[in-house]
């Protein structure tokens, strides 16, 4: 049995390797706000009240690009529902945390987070303090993510844009997924995801987000009838 | 205006994040949906690499000859038979660079 603080920290070294995608993503993100004109402190407190990475650059471009706040919104919504996804995943480890306990944890649900905790999770079943775990990866992302974007909102886009670090993010969900490319139906889920998401990228509110998962899924429930 | 519109995103956000941690049961799932949802990684993340290296930042599709192709191919090789998150990102922007510093500079 591990430790809350053993857990913690595991949480903490299993994130770590992602912060090298995270950090200049961060700090791209906060340029760019102040890039587009925004008031800095509004750029900034997206950081904590949104806590996003990817849907804080879409909500400040669809506005700066004369976009409704309610267009804005909605696509930050849409593109923020992945996490429905996680949180059902999720659940069942977390089942025996307290209501409020469950409230406070929801905060800090990434997606590199969730993704090294599930994995952690699967092999670790039976541990009593699971939730440190993800509370290792998610503060984790949650005071490198702070930081990085105040970085940007301070300093400016100090990182060279000719480095092409944009790049770095799907570097970070190619080393999450890579394993499972050992198994075929795994490899067909995730091209059913891919290509959809190429389909349907133009879809309003960028749905595609949505709806590529929705499909991969399906075609995933498929896969498991045709196994039996 | 600016400020309530991302007040309101980020409840939105959060409620994405909180709702199904604590409204589901382990009752409410069957064991299908249990192993349906075993694919939510490879379901969901394809949906942020795929987009982010095939599709530039204007919206429109990348040539086959793109450095980022190159970069990500090298990546998931060496990310499958490392195993190591590091040497997965840093393989792949190693020859994203070698590419378009020294072959297209």
């Amino acid at each position: 049995m591990l430790s809350k603080k053993q857990l913690f920290s595991r949480g903490m070294l299993d994130i770590a390797p992602h912060m090298l995608s995270v950090i200049p993503f961060g700090i791209i993100c906060g340029a760019i706000g102040v890039d587009l004109g925004f008031n800095p402190y509004l750029v900034y407190a997206m950081s904590i009240i949104i806590f996003g990475g990817a849907s804080q650059i879409v909500f400040l471009q669809l506005l700066s690009g004369g976009a409704s706040s309610l267009v804005a919104v909605t696509s930050v919504g849409v593109i923020n529902s992945r996490h429905l996804l996680y949180g059902a995943v999720l659940s069942e480890y977390l089942e025996k945390l307290s209501f409020i306990k469950k409230l406070l944890i929801s905060y800090v649900v990434v997606d590199q987070g969730f993704a090294e905790s599930n994995k952690f999770f699967k092999k670790n079943k039976t541990e009593q303090y699971l939730h440190y775990h993800l509370l290792g990866t998610g503060i984790t992302m949650w005071v490198c993510w702070q930081i990085a974007t105040l970085a940007g909102i301070i300093l400016g886009s100090f990182v060279p844009e000719e480095l092409g670090l944009k790049f770095a993010i799907p570097l970070t969900f190619i080393a999450i997924v890579v394993q499972d490319l050992k198994k075929l139906d795994h490899v067909i889920v995730m091209l059913v995801c891919g290509i959809s998401s190429l389909l349907f990228f133009e879809a309003p509110f960028k749905s595609y987000i949505l709806i590529s998962p929705v499909i991969a899924l399906f075609v995933a429930a498929l896969l498991l009838r045709l196994k039996k | 205006m600016t400020w309530l519109s991302i007040t309101i995103a980020g409840i939105l956000t959060y409620f994405t994040r909180m709702t199904m941690i604590v409204l589901v049961r382990r009752d409410l799932l069957g064991e299908k949906i249990k192993a349906v949802l075993a694919y939510v990684p490879s379901a969901v993340f394809p949906a942020i690499i795929f987009p982010a290296i095939f599709i530039n930042d204007y919206g429109a599709y990348i040539e086959m000859n793109d450095p980022k192709i190159f970069g990500a191919l090298v990546a998931i090789i060496v990310g499958y038979f490392s195993r190591n998150v590091i040497a997965t990102i840093f393989s792949g922007l190693l020859s994203y660079w070698i590419i378009i510093f020294i072959f297209l500079s």
